[in-house]
């Protein structure tokens, strides 16, 4: 386990032609590394570089910046409980000593038995729903501690297994374009031309230059006809 | 109220009385699909513009004086001006990072009614005639991945988006992207960076703006979610019925999420303008008052980067102009309401922690300043603040934002407003957004601070 299967090898290439650089694909790359191992290992970083055609370093470092990688294993089910400003004004931090208490853990590790990982996270675009937290980034609204612990033991009988993946799995319905509806994907430098459409633009911007032409022409022509008139009054 | 059950679908949207462009789908739990979204009138919008001429699709854009939602408030018409004629490919990416703490609008749009930003987007290719749009979803929100990418599978099938849209000869790709958890990559130039599997970190602009420089080095517009989501109303209703909402300078509706400690907290559409701080709070229409009928200390008006308001500002319209003037931002439409028992030091070293933790650590005094300040309020939070820490706290966040930075006025002080925005000795605002909650709240409570630092006059010893 570590470099990719056959099958997200060939996601990998899906995803990549999606983009007219290959480095762009670097970051969706790291999260299929994430969804296939449970975090991204350094072997799958050095696939991500071979098949985006950077250095690893360069993939590590686009990596480690930022938070939702794990280069070390984490627990099955992650979970972040929003302490920013909304949630921390309706009980957040309560609920995080909440769990802290109840599975032993400081935020930011893990249960001995690998299932629970805790992380005090930042804003979680939910803020009229505090306090909030996420289970593998599935949202959990309002949510008091006795409902939380009914959603620990839920995850822990597998009741929640159909709703919430385990980690590293984000999308379980992912982009498709068929073959035959793509517009077309180039890297930028060999497209010259403006795209087809914008050829609709030509008669209406002549009209309009047409139209400012005639405007200036008249402006000058009345300029003209002023001057002439002063003349001939100061004649 | 409360729910122990996964909730599918976003929560918190409430549907009151008012006009309603952006949110009309959302009473339907089925909007995200392509079923609903065409039995209540999606992609009209693009069909119109499809009737146009691109530039005469631009031109109503500009006259709907359409401003952006993603925080700076600029209209998107005159941003798409910026384009240099004539370079080619140029390219879309729209920013739906959302992660400005209070906001919470984007996660609605792109869970509730992606197909709507989807018709939005396209509207925006055709008129500038751009190749192709990336769709840059935050990574924290799954489900909204999941629904964009069913909305997108289902309009490449039904020939609404790729190769000859409608049988039409336009064409463009609308790619689904997802960052990974950093705050800064809803900065335009740091999510282009991102985009291009770099670190997400910002650019220096000026002199190039995405506008010019961007994507690959290409021209690149970058839109938010709530701006792009607009346009199909827009387009189907004319530039001149979008100005019968709302104000003059602030055309239309947008979407104010209001939390804290309200009776009905919840994401509302309301006209900018028109509808002041005191209808979202106390108005039977809106939130419905305070929490346990407590009395206002304070409110950010437009997301944690923002300088705080208090009970003297509620009556002013939600509208960039007089909010700005008055030292604030109407910023993302995000009003966190605190009420009288919040301490407003241990809420201004939440909120600077939360600037700490997100700075990207490209510029010195950001990277540097921000810690310090979150160190500096921690200790005093925590009754070992030492006398001098204020001034050193002021003096760390003048070396952020040298100046007087913006904020309220106080009148029972003398004290004025000082307008928006801050200066800055960084490339991006989030170093001089760290300082808006300092800066606030020391200016208002600064005895709270000072009750928290020990005074001692000697060294006590004990006598046995």
């Amino acid at each position: 386990m570590a470099r990719f299967t056959p099958d997200n090898l060939e996601l990998a290439h899906e995803i990549i032609s999606r983009y007219p650089r290959k480095k762009s694909a670097v970051i969706p790359l790291l999260h299929l590394g994430q969804e296939q191992d449970g975090y991204v290992t350094n072997e799958a970083m050095e696939h991500i570089a071979e098949l985006t055609e950077v250095t690893a370093a360069e993939v590590i470092g686009t990596c480690t910046f930022y938070e939702m990688f794990k280069t070390h294993p984490v627990g099955k089910y992650v979970i972040n409980v929003c302490t920013n400003i909304s949630c921390q004004l309706n009980g957040g931090e309560e609920l995080l000593e909440h769990l802290e208490e109840t599975l032993d853990i400081r935020s930011g590790g893990t249960t001995a038995d690998g299932m629970f990982t805790i992380e005090d996270y930042e804003c979680l675009a939910a803020c009229t729903e505090a306090p909030c937290m996420q289970v593998n980034y599935r949202y959990f609204h309002r949510i008091s501690n006795d409902e939380v612990d009914g959603v620990l033991s839920d995850i822990r009988s597998g009741k929640l297994a159909d709703t919430i993946p385990e980690h590293g799995v984000l999308q379980r319905v992912r982009q498709t374009i068929p073959a035959g509806k793509l517009a077309g994907i180039a890297p930028p430098e060999t497209v010259v031309d403006a795209p087809v459409w914008m050829a609709r633009n030509e008669p209406i911007l002549a009209a309009r230059a047409a139209a400012k032409a005639a405007e200036e022409a008249a402006a000058a022509n009345k300029a003209t006809e002023a001057t002439e008139a002063n003349e001939k009054g100061d004649a | 109220m409360a729910t122990n059950a996964y909730v599918p679908h976003a929560a918190g949207y409430v549907d009151n009385e008012g006009p309603k462009i952006v949110s009309s789908r959302f009473v339907h739990d089925d909007a995200f699909l392509l079923e609903r979204s065409l039995a209540t009138g999606g992609y009209e919008g693009l069909k119109k513009a499809l009737t146009m001429a691109p530039v005469e699709v631009h031109d109503i854009v500009r006259d709907a004086v359409l401003l952006g939602r993603g925080g700076a408030g600029f209209p998107a018409g005159i941003k798409w001006g910026f384009c240099p004629p004539g370079k080619w490919p140029m390219y879309l990416v729209v920013n739906g990072d959302e992660s400005e703490p209070g906001t919470y609008k984007d996660r609605l749009l792109m869970e509730m009614d992606p197909h709507q930003l989807i018709e939005g987007c396209l509207i925006a290719c055709y008129a500038l005639g751009l190749s192709q749009c990336f769709l840059y979803v935050r990574g924290e929100m799954a489900l909204a991945q999941e629904r964009i990418a069913h909305a997108l599978n289902e309009a490449y099938e039904a020939n609404l988006v790729g190769k000859n849209i409608l049988g039409t000869d336009f064409s463009v790709d609308v790619v689904l992207h997802w960052g990974a958890g950093a705050y800064i990559v809803g900065e335009e130039t740091a999510l282009i960076e991102s985009l291009e599997g770099e670190r997400g970190m910002p650019r220096l602009k000026p002199p190039f703006f995405p506008a010019a420089i961007g994507l690959y080095g290409q021209p690149t517009i970058v839109n938010n979610v709530e701006t792009l989501s607009n346009l199909p109303w827009i387009m189907v209703n004319g530039a001149d019925e979008y100005k019968k909402y709302g104000s003059e300078t602030s055309p239309g509706t947008r979407l104010f999420a209001i939390s804290g400690h309200v009776k009905r907290p919840g994401v509302y559409e309301a006209e900018q303008g028109t509808t002041t701080f005191r209808d979202l709070i106390y108005g039977d229409n809106f939130c419905q008052g305070m929490k346990g009928d407590d009395e206002l200390k304070m409110f950010i008006p437009g997301g944690a980067s923002a300088p705080w308001f208090f009970p003297e500002q509620v009556d002013l319209p939600l509208e960039a102009r007089p909010v700005g003037a008055a030292g604030s931002m109407l910023g993302s439409g995000a009003i966190v309401i605190m009420d009288e028992s919040t301490d407003a030091v241990k809420a201004c070293l939440r909120v600077v922690r939360f600037f700490a933790r997100e700075s990207c650590g490209k510029c010195t005094p950001c990277r540097e300043g921000t810690t310090w300040e979150e160190t500096l309020l921690r200790r005093i939070y925590d009754g070992h603040g030492r006398p001098g820490d204020l001034e050193m706290l002021l003096d760390i966040a003048d070396n952020i934002s040298p100046g007087p930075y913006p904020g309220a006025a106080w009148e029972e002080q003398g004290v004025e407003a000082i307008p928006f925005p801050p200066k800055q000795t960084t490339i991006c605002p989030l170093g001089p957004s760290s300082v808006a909650p300092i800066t606030s709240a020391l200016r208002r409570f600064r005895d709270e601070f000072e009750a928290k630092i020990p005074q001692r006059t000697s060294i006590p010893v004990s006598a046995s």
